[in-house]
């Protein structure tokens, strides 16, 4: 795909809602539904995501075209990806303790769950298997997780009001938060050919 | 010794029933939502689950006292990434069409939650054989699950089963429940009564004790 605005504007509107992640291609439900209890715990799982996954894109792109593709290699790309991925995490959480503490105060207790992100290592093959080049990825995972990142925010303003609301007790918890992303997906139907991708 | 056997028995079952991994624990929600699309493809992801678990908790729990307790969860990821190139290879090979439906989330077995989850849990603590046992149940309670939600979602959605019309011609498929609403809705109400069952269960139970 050639670097045009028209193009840029399509990709990010086509990542965010018309493929959202967790909406369409059910990537990330592990975190949307256990850390999506208050609105300010999901923005800062939504936005240690959104950090991790464009990162990741870059350095998984980087793994699979430099290291495995040259050496033959394409069948080890689960076990490297989720590698490159766990110590990235790491190096992030460490950076972020010593050069940023502000951010890492915020953000630190979210980033050792991200690892088992699904939504992580899924944009990172996602990139491999559409055959994305290195920006466009980088742009797939920083969209995609854009996308989460929103998701996961309605969710939490629907399930504070939640907690009021009387329902009845084996639907508590879980199994309604399941119904209600159900009929959340069912509005982001609506943007199905949106972005024409 | 009689004592072992229904203890290894007691394991095996606590994954189907008790600790179910899926409707009790609520563990590796992704794969079920997207593989439940029929029956088949919730089968398939099912018995690919099981494999990765029963070979990696083997592995793991046979490794237990040779790897060290810091590097522990990136040990455990190895080997059930390994399992997981395995399965996806053996799929691709044997089962096209289910590999092809899959796509995705044939890799992305590596971070459902329920296998690091029984790795860190039951096999790093117990001996091989009953960390095998724990993992055929868990993976068993698992597809059993999946294809539950897979055969109302292809029932209700393309009104077949396993591929095989289940009702006339006059019948008109709820298209949604297929596609990814219908996943979610259909998970959250199977939840619910299946909570439901087992809070008037153990009602019942309290009421008799």
């Amino acid at each position: 795909m050639e670097f045009t605005l028209t193009n840029f504007l399509l990709f990010m509107v086509n990542c965010i809602l018309t493929n959202n992640f967790i909406f369409s291609r059910y990537l990330g439900c592990c975190p949307f539904l256990g850390v999506s209890s208050k609105v300010e715990t999901a923005a800062g799982m939504g936005i240690a995501v959104t950090f991790v996954m464009g990162i990741a894109s870059l350095f998984t792109y980087m793994v699979y075209h430099y290291i495995l593709v040259p050496l033959g290699l394409e069948y080890l790309i689960t076990i490297s990806f989720i590698l490159v991925i766990a110590a990235l995490v790491q190096f992030v959480e460490m950076f972020m303790k010593k050069g940023m503490p502000a951010l890492y105060n915020a953000l630190g207790i979210y980033l050792p769950l991200i690892t088992t992100n699904c939504a992580v290592l899924g944009a990172a093959i996602l990139n491999i298997d559409n055959q994305y080049n290195m920006l466009w990825s980088v742009l797939n995972g920083v969209f995609g997780a854009l996308g989460f990142l929103l998701a996961i925010v309605l969710m939490a303003g629907v399930r504070e009001r939640l907690e009021t609301s009387n329902i009845p007790k084996s639907f508590k918890g879980f199994p309604i938060s399941l119904i209600i992303a159900g009929l959340m997906s069912v509005a982001f139907l609506g943007f199905a050919g949106l972005g024409g991708m | 010794m009689p004592e072992k056997k229904t203890s290894l028995r007691g394991v095996f079952v606590n994954g189907i029933l008790n600790e179910n991994p899926t409707f009790r624990l609520v563990l590796g929600v992704c794969p079920t939502l997207a593989a439940t699309t029929s029956a088949t493809n919730g089968l398939g992801m099912g018995l690919a689950a099981t494999f990765v678990l029963v070979g990696s908790n083997a592995v793991i729990s046979m490794l237990r006292n040779l790897i060290p307790d810091k590097v522990r969860i990136p040990a455990f990821i190895v080997v059930i990434s390994t399992f997981v190139t395995i399965v996806q290879m053996l799929i691709q090979a044997f089962v096209p069409a289910l590999y092809d439906a899959l796509g995705l989330f044939i890799p992305l077995i590596v971070v459902n939650c329920i296998i690091l989850a029984r790795a860190e849990a039951f096999a790093a603590k117990n001996p091989v054989i009953p960390s095998a046992v724990d993992g055929l149940g868990m993976g068993l309670g698992f597809t059993a699950a999946l294809l539950l939600i897979g055969s109302i979602r292809e029932i209700l959605g393309s009104g077949t089963i396993f591929g095989n019309a289940v009702f006339g011609p006059s019948f008109e498929p709820m298209l949604l429940v297929i596609m990814a609403p219908g996943g979610f809705i259909v998970f959250g109400l199977v939840l619910g009564i299946i909570n439901a069952i087992v809070n008037r269960a153990s009602a019942r139970k309290g009421a008799k004790a």
